[in-house]
């Protein structure tokens, strides 16, 4: 129950969330007591809760879920993540967003190569391999131009912040690690249409954890 | 004539035994001809005329013989004519049923009698005798052919000079003559034709083809050609038919007519005798009328093909009449939609991608100077598929524009292109409306600056990346300065609009806001605006304001806004739902009750709204769409958001009001909705813009006395006038005067006026102020001068003299307004004597020569007070060189305000008797007798008045009742307005001092009409009605006594 105080998801929610989690603990045939969500398990719930498709991406997002990095996301990192995701103010969620961006060898910038990475598939219809590698040199050139204010060839989180302030459309620049957007406006439904679903399996498990 | 006739007039192909002459527009036209030539010949060469031919004309007659009469000797079969030649031979002789005629006075005379079968009778002579002027003049005449024959003949008549051959002479240069005018005839006929050619007859087989087949919605059922083989030339017809013209042979079989076989040749398209059925030989002759062409043809032949063809144009020219700003684009839209659902199936979004594609090809078309930077590789491919578009788009517009298309003009598009800059040139004179303003373009690689080739950069990534790309280059080009005309162009020229455009029809919520915050910036380049019209963006826009975001929907409406600020985009914006939608936006404010939810694109619900109202603002300008916003119900949204106090949306609220307006509709809706209560809350604001909104809304509105009232109690009329000392703003200042113009005709106002000082103010905005300003400072003061005090004051302020000096402008509608004002000022004596000092009378008067009625009427109007309170007003009018003659002349307009007006001006010249004299002279008594038949109650009564003013003259009363002026003025009597009784029953007091006059108006039963009048309250009515009487009754008195003594 200490949960929620950190967040801004209210009470309910949470205990929604936490329901959920158990419920998709189960269809991952994980035995209960275990730590937590398995990569896998994590990205069919990014998938089918929220619409995202990359898998690259949606392999960082479980990077960023994931604080303590054991490589599975427990149920405080669980409800944390999805209190940003769902509920979160714009500043966590930028500050979200720049975690998924930037992998955590980078010491806390994106690089020139971090986005030619994020960046490989963004173009179709160049012929070549060595065309499309050209174009996205050029394309990683323009975000840099856009976002890198101190000009230190590399992005910031202090660069982010102000580009995505300036243009918000740049959040999510390197692709998507939030809920999509027509997601997100119907978002309370959606949890609630979800935990419906769960919750006949997880009524017992439901007792049992919020009683701790 | 032989040669028109032998060259023009069209024989029948197939010439066994005498050919005949066919039935055609030309030879009709060309049979009139000689018909009007030898029937005039009798008349205009008698002498010729009975010149008697070396061989009589001959030929089968439908004549009876009785249909001869005097001059003829007549029996049952025969008739010869009286008039005979030197050997006693009758120059006509009928034998039924041939005839021989030996002059062209006989020609004539059988004309006549002929009567109704002259052509007839004119097409068997010319078939019967194939060479005329033999006959006429002999073999040796016409010998020679062509242009030497004059030379032939005169050279004759010099050999011998006897008075026949020079009578001979003269006919062979008369039927010369005829000769020429007839093939110049001809020549114009022709002219008006078109030679159909191969390859406009193809475009209508393909055409019609693709149109054919089962079902109701087709035009045909079948039409195909009659062989396969196409000649190199295009034609299908053998070579030996070929020779003749004819182009090739088409199978039609139409839903609701046999099979016909039809030639195409290149005079035109007619039936032929139809496949014959054993050998497939096709029987070449003609056997029905010529048409211009297959269309032309076909709507003649069956009815439903022409049916189903007009039922397409009716539509079309429905939507023509419905909105003259027909866009180009939905046109086409609609055009593809009236066509009848091919067979490959032209489902919408089939119609929809050609919509688009069409645009494409209008913005490739542009793409021309800048193809110069492309790769050569890229260019050509460019070229091809610009070739294709093109030729698609040629498809779509003949599918409408063949049956009603002018032939010439299918005929210029149906040119084969074989070059593509013939492509270029054709296609931008043809999609170019009339109201785009030249496209004017950026000189290919003339100092490009880099931003163009940065921006184009740009493109190319939001048109061949994803979603993140794409997003990361609609970020980038937004930080160009996008106000710029160049980058503007850069993003049109390499083909961004498209792309732009068409991300709004994606699912891409973060690609649409980017797609529409670019779209808003550049939108505020007219030639842009076009663009995005014609590539159809105002619809997807429109779809967009449906959004759940509402970023989406501010961005949306607000890119609207831009756009519609020409009619082809209002008109689009409404006929796909737009001013519905938008007025739906008004509504966000007031349901901000649901949760703010924190998403990433949400705007406030005050944003959204002011959106909405900033598009409405836009297509307020139609007047269809103040209709639409009306019935939408969007009066009491725009009243309700009006009580906020959010500066940024009042003023596009506002704006939209003030717009709107100008319909009485809205003025009642908006005196119901209270909304003059918050327009005058506003004129407090601090904004500029948005006073002169509020200030121009009232101006609109206050042309209605309650919401004069309105704004009075509501305290507006202090902060109008205190507005007035602020003229820096010229916008502003021409809405507060023009407020305070209206408001003031009502009196209270003007009290509240003076009270301010307001008019002291206006005095002093007559000089040097814009006319807007002016027109509206002059109406004002011209209402508050209405009131004595108001007068004192202007005069004490020196108005007197500015109005005097706007005598002189051209603006008409400033002139009203000055005339009015010195009308107003003129009743006054102290300010008369200054006008007359200023020679502002004469300025007056010269007015009436203005060419505007307005002006005319007014300027009349004015003269009255001035001529009334002048001091030697009489001495003062004489003295305008024709000014008298002038006025008198202006009894002649036709417009009944004029005519009032200058009635008023004469009454009061009348008063002085020297000028009556004068007017007199000019013909005032018939001019004024001549308008007496008019039920127009302000002229009866202005003229009324003139006549009894103008009877006071000479024998001037006699005069009224010889012009019959009397009878009509006593029906002036049964009008319902007092003023025409009072005029009335003074005219007639002073016409019934004539005997004459007494007994026209006692007949005309005056008598009882007047005694009720005696009656009136009026005391001048009753004195006249009486005195009229009394003059009745003395006559009447006086016969009496008469008759018993």
């Amino acid at each position: 129950m200490y949960l929620y105080f950190h967040f801004t998801v209210t009470k309910s929610e949470v205990e929604c969330l936490i329901i959920l989690f158990h419920g998709l603990m189960e269809r991952a045939d994980v035995r209960f007591g275990n730590v937590g969500l398995d990569r896998n398990t994590f990205r069919t719930a990014l998938h089918s809760l929220f619409g995202m498709t990359d898998e690259k991406l949606m392999n960082r997002v479980f990077f960023a879920f994931d604080k303590d990095n054991d490589n599975c996301v427990n149920v405080n990192e669980w409800v944390e993540g999805l209190s940003v995701f769902l509920r979160g103010t714009f500043e966590e969620k930028l500050k979200f967003c720049f975690e998924v961006y930037y992998l955590n060898g980078d010491d806390g910038y994106i690089s020139r190569e971090g986005i030619f990475d994020l960046l490989r598939n963004s173009l179709h219809q160049l012929s070549s391999e060595e065309e499309a590698d050209e174009g996205i040199k050029e394309l990683v050139d323009i975000t840099l131009k856009k976002m890198d204010y101190d000009n230190d060839g590399k992005i910031s989180f202090a660069d982010f912040e102000k580009a995505v302030k300036e243009e918000r459309l740049l959040l999510e620049v390197f692709g998507q690690c939030l809920p999509e957007a027509k997601v997100q406006c119907q978002q309370p439904k959606l949890v609630e249409r979800t935990l419906l679903k769960d919750l006949k399996i997880t009524l017992a498990r439901h007792f049992t954890f919020s009683s701790l | 004539m032989g040669v028109a006739l032998t060259r023009s007039a069209q024989w029948t192909a197939a010439g066994y035994g005498t050919r005949t002459l066919e039935i055609t527009p030309l030879n009709e036209a060309i049979l009139k001809e000689i018909i009007i030539f030898v029937e005039n010949f009798i008349y205009k060469h008698p002498q010729e005329a009975k010149y008697v031919f070396v061989e009589p004309l001959e030929w089968k007659t439908d004549l009876d013989p009785s249909a001869f009469e005097s001059g003829y000797v007549v029996s049952a079969t025969t008739v010869k004519s009286e008039e005979a030649d030197k050997n006693g031979q009758p120059l006509l002789f009928l034998s039924v049923p041939q005839i021989k005629v030996r002059s062209f006075g006989q020609l004539s005379c059988l004309l006549f009698i002929a009567k109704d079968t002259k052509l007839k009778e004119a097409q068997a002579c010319i078939e019967a005798n194939r060479n005329p002027m033999a006959k006429i003049l002999g073999f040796d005449y016409n010998t020679v052919k062509g242009d030497s024959s004059v030379f032939n003949i005169l050279d004759k008549i010099t050999n011998d000079d006897d008075p026949e051959s020079e009578i001979r002479m003269k006919i062979a240069i008369l039927l010369k003559q005829l000769d020429l005018h007839l093939l110049n005839h001809s020549l114009k006929h022709i002219s008006l034709e078109i030679r159909l050619n191969p390859e406009a007859i193809k475009n209508d087989v393909e055409l019609l083809k693709r149109f054919s087949g089962k079902g109701e919605e087709t035009v045909l059922e079948s039409i195909k050609y009659t062989s396969d083989y196409e000649f190199s030339n295009g034609c299908r017809a053998p070579p030996w038919r070929q020779i003749l013209g004819e182009i090739c042979y088409v199978l039609v079989k139409p839903h609701d007519a046999e099979t016909l076989c039809i030639t195409c040749s290149a005079e035109g398209v007619f039936l032929n005798g139809g496949k014959t059925d054993d050998d497939g030989e096709i029987n070449y002759e003609r056997k029905g009328a010529i048409y211009k062409d297959l269309v032309t043809f076909l709507k003649d032949k069956s009815a439903k093909f022409s049916e189903v063809m007009s039922k397409q144009q009716i539509k079309l020219n429905e939507e023509l009449q419905k909105e003259k700003d027909q866009p180009n684009e939905t046109h086409k839209k609609k055009e593809a939609d009236a066509l009848p659902k091919t067979s490959n199936g032209s489902d919408k979004s089939m119609l929809q991608k050609k919509q688009i594609n069409l645009g494409k090809r209008q913005m490739t078309k542009r793409l021309e100077p800048s193809l110069n930077w492309k790769t050569t590789g890229d260019f050509k491919a460019h070229r091809m598929s610009l070739r294709d578009t093109h030729k698609e788009k040629r498809g779509g517009r003949l599918e409408k524009s063949a049956p009603s298309v002018s032939p010439g003009k299918t005929h210029a598009v149906r040119k084969t292109v074989s070059k593509i800059e013939e492509v270029f040139s054709e296609s931008s004179s043809e999609s170019e409306e009339d109201e785009e303003p030249p496209d004017h373009r950026q000189e290919a690689n003339a100092d490009l600056p880099s931003e163009y080739w940065q921006i184009q950069k740009l493109v190319k990534y939001l048109k061949g990346g994803n979603q993140i790309a794409t997003v990361i280059a609609l970020c980038s080009m937004k930080d160009f300065n996008l106000a710029q005309e160049t980058c503007q162009l850069a993003i049109r020229d390499a083909g961004g609009l498209e792309v732009l455009i068409n991300l709004l029809d994606t699912d891409e919520v973060k690609c649409k806001i980017g797609s529409l915050k670019i779209l808003k910036e550049i939108s505020h380049n007219p030639q842009i605006r076009r663009n995005i019209v014609d590539l159809g963006g105002l619809p997807l826009m429109v779809n967009i304001l449906d959004s759940p975001h509402k970023s989406l929907k501010c961005l949306a409406a607000e890119t609207i806004a831009n756009v519609a600020k020409f009619r082809r985009a209002r008109w689009t914006v409404r006929h796909h739902g737009g001013i519905t939608k938008l007025v739906a936006l008004l509504d966000c404010a007031q349901n901000s009750a649901t949760p703010a939810q924190s998403s990433l694109f949400d705007a406030r619900d005050e944003e959204v709204a002011r959106c909405g109202a900033l598009a409405l603002w836009s297509c307020s300008k139609s007047y269809a769409n103040k209709e639409a916003i009306r019935k939408a119900g969007g009066i009491p949204l725009l009243a309700r958001l009006l009580k906020t106090s959010h500066g940024n949306m009042l003023i596009p609220v506002v704006g939209t009001l003030q717009e709107c307006a100008s319909e009485e509709n809205y003025r009642a809706a908006i005196k119901a909705e209270r909304i003059i209560e918050n327009l005058v809350k506003n004129l407090n604001s601090e904004n500029e813009q948005l006073q002169e909104h509020c200030a121009m809304a009232i101006y609109q509105c206050a042309e209605d006395e309650e919401t004069r009232d309105l704004v009075r109690l509501h305290g507006g009329l202090k902060p109008l006038a205190s507005l007035l000392n602020n003229t820096d703003n010229k916008e502003r200042l021409a809405a507060v005067t023009g407020a305070i113009w209206k408001c003031s005709i009502s009196k209270e106002n003007v009290t509240k006026f003076r009270e301010y000082k307001a008019i002291e103010t206006l005095v002093g905005l007559l000089t040097d102020q814009p006319e807007e300003v002016l027109v509206n400072v002059v109406g004002a003061l011209g209402e508050c001068c209405q009131e004595y005090e108001n007068r004192v004051i202007v005069r004490k302020c020196g108005g007197i003299q500015p109005l005097v000096n706007l005598l002189v402008g051209i603006n008409y509608a400033l002139l009203v307004n000055v005339t009015k004002a010195i009308a107003a000022c003129a009743v006054e004596p102290e300010s008369m004597t200054i006008i007359a000092r200023l020679d502002g009378v004469r300025l007056l008067w010269s007015l009436l020569k203005n060419p505007q009625p307005d002006v005319k009427a007014s300027a009349a109007w004015a003269l009255c007070p001035c001529i009334q309170n002048a001091k030697d007003a009489g001495e003062m009018v004489r003295s305008f060189v024709g000014g008298l003659e002038l006025v008198v002349n202006l009894l002649k307009s036709d417009n009944k305000e004029v005519l009032a007006s200058v009635c008023a001006a004469i009454t009061n010249i009348a008063k002085d008797q020297e000028n009556l004299a004068i007017i007199t002279d000019h013909g005032v008594v018939p001019l004024l007798s001549k308008l007496a038949n008019t039920n127009n109650d302000k002229l009866r009564r202005h003229l009324a008045e003139a006549i009894s003013c103008c009877c006071m003259w000479g024998r001037n009363r006699v005069a009224f009742g010889e012009n019959k002026a009397v009878a009509p003025l006593v029906r002036y009597l049964k009008s319902n307005d007092i003023n025409v009784h009072r005029a009335t029953a003074q005219a007639l007091y002073q016409l019934s001092e004539d005997v004459d006059n007494c007994i026209t108006i006692h007949e005309n039963g005056a008598v009882k009409l007047l005694l009720n009048m005696v009656g009136s309250a009026d005391e001048e009515l009753q004195e006249a009605a009486a005195g009229c009487i009394s003059n009745i009754r003395r006559l009447a008195l006086a016969t009496e006594k008469a008759r018993y003594t």
